[in-house]
């Protein structure tokens, strides 16, 4: 066993688990196939930290990264990641150039969408035998859905979620969270589930809380759900009322020792047909409309993917993308509240 | 050694004849001066030994800390970039208005920043201080080629916010590459607009509330763990060898279960439709409505973490009391005093190094766990070490620096503490 | 142990009740490792008792978890199991890399604190040693000072570790040997403390007979001190090993893709995607362990019969 790494290989950080298993399967191994260069996957707790810790401390051993979108921002913003230029970009399946076929947002200054994800919440059927919930107002109705609820520990999209129930339109939801008194709302109706609530740390816990019978309900990414029910039968259903969606970015560290590699990567990666493959692995919808056109299967190929996609427009009624830029600037005042909330 | 052996006969000749005044060695040397030389290089010898760990230590453990709790005064993410309004700054006292200089001096900066891709930076720095700062900087940085004399109002044509007191305020505590706002905020405090340092509002206190919380459930799963550990130990050391080792594969076996694992498997027995729970019901000690909440709280944490760290309890008690001699307490009862007053008197100082070496241990390792607090704590599972995760998560190393150092700190007048009662000689493990 | 013949029947009641509290203790530290084994049988992706399990349904159990262990992150995991398919195993499957990187550290790194540690323990325990106190605080600070501080603190050295002379020259994180190095410090206090411990109650006047009667110190070393603080230096080595085989957070921060070990690989497994396939890889450890434990104990009864002495 040598003692040093290196060689010719491109390296990309993702979440690991089934997330970065199917970027796996879709993205890095066929690429390395197609091009002949080697690849890699590699896992991180989240891979924005050491992705910042590299770049400055200026031993950079990863090409391309798999950000949350207010990092890919965030890191952007501090010239941590190589400018991405959406002309680059190769043309839908259909002809049509990148810079229209990308759904709005899709592609920053730095980073290219590979998939967009949710926060929703979802529950147990077989304990509510006679009315369901429906709506994201059911997830704070005690009285009428009693019963355990699980929720992220954390103040990003859960403050979303409080105003939402409280009736605010998706719309709204940032501007009213701007105010002081937006944000007592939000814990205001929090306070109203206080003391019936599950709070988890890690999506997988979601799923698990929801199999031991520990909630009736809880908020989950959309995927682990998805994954539970389809993979495992088990019982769960989505709410997709007032669901939060945001773009997963594919970005490239500055200094990455195999630039180009990365690029060709990205530019694989998030083609029609890279989106398009991705979604069969995991139920996150793809930002290019010229992949939606046709019906998408599971890798079981029996499950139409359409309908579990966030990006659906049945889905999208009711649906709010999370603000990158609100959480960039107000992430550590609002957990602070928010730990402080938690304690009382 | 061999000097070393030579030494010793010499140091016991030296305090037979002390009183004498010029005694020489075979060699006619003054003996003080051959006594001096020998014990100076049986200390070289000595350090000698010890030097290669501590130059390992020093450099591969003190200095690493060194450096990062350097981080937690020390960020010069607005000083470096932005040296012109920062200089402003330094040559302007505290309370001065900002006037066109100033602004003309933030314009060059924006302007080098916008080339440089460094206003994320310097704003990450303000936003410290002052949320929602952050893409104030971003947004003039796009907008920095608008900005032309006069240059107070071109700023605020790009943002009405540059005008406010707060803003300046945050920028001037931001100028120095040097600053206490860490440890201000860590006090959960922070510097009003003219520049006192006030508390923060009240819902968003969470620091000290944690602080205290996390050493106060430390000490309380030490407590329990002594307890717990007591008995199982003297068990240990009193029974034959051979059942004794078998006994002991019992304290072992967990201890050498990864931490990931048993905190997963109480999960297993302790939730709602938990293993513990069914037991109870099938055993009729609770109705099937009145099953105990065990996890996701207080309970869940210290269960978990009393489990996670017993055998740091149990093994270095083991090996205080197993070289306790039983004839100490015989002769105590032989003398005529009670059970209870042998184990109070007699038995209980001799193990006094295993409970305090064994209390220093679980004590610390409990400050420092973060894992499984964040798993089965639900709401009260946030200690201190959560929020130096979180900071570390989010990249704002200074403010982790800064948690880091204090919790240190505290650890560090409990280690003298413990330095002053038992003594770090003492110290003993399994 | 037994009740002396003298105790009063107040005696015996505490006595019983001091069984049955240890009883209990034992059962508490046991059972979270009795629940692992069976779930690691599990059908189900999920740490729970399903109904088929309790009803000891066969459908219920199956072998998938440890089947996962050899094939996940194999090239060609569906291929006919013949001597490709285990060599493509033992080369590309994760579990089974994690178990050799968790060895390759864990090995250096115990080898590293125990040789550095039982020669500063050496020095430290000489009447002689100037500085004692302050020296032997500095030494065991690894284990005072919180593994989230150090863990922060090793990853910006290790990232530029001549930036303490104002230079570069590569870096430590994401290799082999800062993992290690990360590890040695963690193990190093475990050695030290045994060792010291041990050396203190070791009768210096046998270094001089050794060497009056003409024996070399390296001799006198190695024949008369190792034999005598050998158990200590073993059980100081136990625990940096084992401090080693279960650290995760100084491995979450320094290692690279290639240095995963087996807790780090766990932790994926706890965080990120569910799978019983930690409680696998926990009963294989704790099998190990049994084994080793009781290979342990089989040795010295041996040697204790050899050396005629009866156990008391």
């Amino acid at each position: 066993m040598a003692f040093s790494a290196g060689a010719q290989e491109l390296t990309v950080m993702s979440w690991g688990g089934a997330y970065g298993a199917a970027q796996t399967e879709a993205h890095v191994k066929p690429w390395s196939a197609a091009s002949g260069f080697a690849a890699k996957m590699v896992d991180s707790d989240n891979p924005a930290t050491p992705i910042k810790a590299m770049v400055e401390a200026g031993n950079v051993t990863v090409d391309v990264a798999s950000l949350e979108y207010a990092d890919a921002i965030r890191l952007c913003d501090e010239g941590l990641l190589e400018p991405i230029s959406i002309d680059d970009l190769p043309a839908g399946a259909d002809g049509t150039p990148a810079s229209e076929d990308f759904i709005a947002g899709a592609v920053t200054e730095c980073g290219v969408s590979t998939d967009i994800w949710s926060t929703v919440y979802a529950y147990n059927d077989s304990k509510f035998p006679g009315e369901k919930p429906t709506t994201v107002a059911d997830f704070f109705d005690l009285e009428k859905f009693p019963g355990k609820r699980g929720i992220r520990k954390g103040a990003k999209a859960v403050l979303e979620v409080a105003l939402m129930a409280d009736g605010v339109p998706a719309a709204e939801v940032y501007d009213v969270l701007s105010t002081p008194e937006g944000v007592d709302r939000a814990f205001a109706k929090l306070d109203t589930i206080k003391s019936e609530v599950v709070w988890w740390e890690a999506g997988s816990q979601a799923p698990q809380l929801l199999a031991d019978g520990e909630v009736v309900m809880t908020t989950a990414y959309n995927g682990r759900i998805f994954n539970a029910a389809i993979e495992e039968k088990k019982p769960f259903v989505i709410v997709w009322d007032g669901q939060l969606y945001e773009n997963e970015m594919y970005a490239i560290p500055k200094g990455a020792p195999n630039k180009d590699q990365a690029l060709e990567f990205i530019k694989y990666a998030t083609s029609t047909e890279g989106l398009r493959a991705q979604a069969q692995y995991i139920s996150y919808g793809p930002a290019r409309q010229s992949a939606l056109k046709d019906e998408l299967l599971y890798k079981d190929g029996v499950t139409v993917m359409g309908p579990h996609l966030p990006t659906a427009p049945e889905n999208m009624k009711n649906a709010l993308e999370t603000s990158a830029e609100f959480w960039v600037d107000r992430n550590e005042e609002l957990n602070e509240r928010f730990n402080a909330w938690l304690a009382q | 050694m061999a000097d070393l052996t030579a030494a010793a006969p010499a140091a016991a000749a030296a305090a037979t004849a002390a009183s004498a005044a010029t005694l020489t060695t075979a060699d006619g040397r003054p003996l003080k001066a051959a006594l001096a030389a020998a014990q100076a290089r049986a200390k070289r010898r000595a350090f000698l030994l010890v030097a290669p760990l501590l130059a390992f230590v020093v450099l591969t453990f003190i200095i690493p800390i060194g450096q990062m709790l350097d981080r937690s005064f020390h960020h010069d993410g607005f000083s470096a970039n932005a040296p012109a309004v920062s200089a402003w700054f330094a040559e302007n006292a505290q309370g001065t208005e900002p006037d066109e200089a100033a602004y003309a001096a933030l314009a060059e900066d924006f302007k080098a920043m916008r080339e440089n891709r460094t206003a994320g930076e310097a704003g990450t720095r303000v936003n410290y201080t002052l949320p929602e700062t952050r893409s104030l900087f971003t947004k003039t940085a796009r907008n920095a080629d608008d900005l032309a004399p006069p240059f107070k109002e071109a700023f605020l044509a790009i943002d009405d916010r540059w005008d406010d007191a707060a803003v300046w305020q945050a920028m001037r505590s931001s100028s120095s590459a040097y600053t206490a706002d860490f440890y201000l905020a860590a006090l959960d405090m922070e510097r009003a607009e003219d520049g006192s340092i006030r508390r923060v509002e009240e819902n968003g206190r969470i620091y000290i509330y944690l602080f205290a919380k996390t050493f106060l459930v430390s000490a309380l799963i030490t407590l329990i763990c002594l307890l717990l550990a007591f008995p199982v130990a003297h068990l240990l050391a009193t029974l034959p060898m051979a059942k004794a080792n078998l006994l002991m594969i019992l304290v072992l076996l967990p201890f050498w279960t990864s931490l990931l694992v048993r905190t997963t498997s109480w999960i297993v027995l302790l939730q709602g439709e938990g293993v513990v729970n069914e037991l109870f019901i099938a055993l009729g000690l609770i109705g099937a409505e009145g099953r105990l909440q065990m996890i996701y709280n207080q309970l869940g944490t210290i269960i978990v973490m009393t489990h996670v760290l017993l055998p740091f309890m149990i093994l270095p008690l083991y090996s205080v009391m197993r070289v306790i001699p039983p004839s100490y307490a015989r002769a105590a009862r032989s003398l005529g005093a009670t059970s209870w007053t042998t184990f109070r008197r007699i038995y209980l100082p001799q193990t006094l190094p295993g409970i305090g070496a064994g209390s220093l241990l679980v004590f610390i390792l409990a400050v420092g766990y973060f894992i499984t607090p964040a798993l089965v704590g639900g709401a009260d599972g946030q200690l201190i070490s959560n929020l130096i995760d979180f900071h570390m998560k989010n990249s704002n190393w200074s403010m982790a620096a800064a948690l880091s150092a204090m919790l240190l700190a505290g650890v560090l007048v409990l280690y003298w503490l413990y330095d002053r009662l038992v003594g770090i000689d003492n110290l003993k493990l399994g | 142990m037994a009740l002396p013949i003298y105790a009063s029947p107040l005696e015996r009641i505490w006595h019983y009740t001091y069984l049955v509290l240890c009883t209990a203790i034992f059962i508490f530290l046991i059972s979270p490792i009795l629940v692992v084994i069976p779930l690691s049988f599990n059908a189900e992706p999920y740490f729970t008792f399903t109904e088929a399990m309790l009803t000891f349904d066969p459908a219920g159990y199956s072998l998938r978890w440890y089947d996962a262990l050899l094939t996940l992150g194999m090239q060609a995991p569906e291929a006919i199991r013949d001597g490709a398919w285990w060599s493509d195993m033992w080369e590309n499957s994760t579990w089974v890399r994690a178990a050799k990187n968790s060895i390759i550290v864990g090995f250096w790194a115990t080898i590293l604190a125990t040789v550095l540690g039982t020669l500063a323990a050496l020095g430290l325990s000489r009447p002689e040693m100037p500085y004692r106190r302050v020296i032997m605080a500095i030494l065991i600070s690894p284990m005072i000072v919180p593994i989230i501080i150090i863990a922060t603190g090793l990853f910006f050295f290790y990232s530029n570790p001549c930036s303490i002379i104002g230079t570069e020259c590569g870096r430590l994180t994401s290799t082999y040997l800062g993992v290690i190095l990360a590890h040695t410090t963690l193990g190093i206090p475990f050695v030290i403390i045994t060792v010291t411990a041990t050396l203190s109650g070791f009768d210096q006047s046998l270094i001089r007979a050794s060497a009056s009667l003409g024996a070399s110190p390296s001799r006198t070393f190695f024949k008369v001190v190792m034999p005598l603080i050998l158990p200590g230096v073993v059980s100081g080595a136990l625990f940096a090993f084992v401090t080693s085989f279960d650290e995760v957070v100084a491995v979450l921060f320094i290692a690279g893709p290639d240095q995963q070990t087996i807790p780090r690989q766990m932790w994926n497994g706890i965080r990120e995607a569910i799978s019983p396939a930690i409680l696998a890889v926990a009963t294989i450890l704790v099998v190990i362990s049994i084994c080793l434990l009781a290979t342990v104990e089989l040795l010295r009864r041996r040697s204790e019969r050899l050396r005629g002495v009866t156990p008391h």
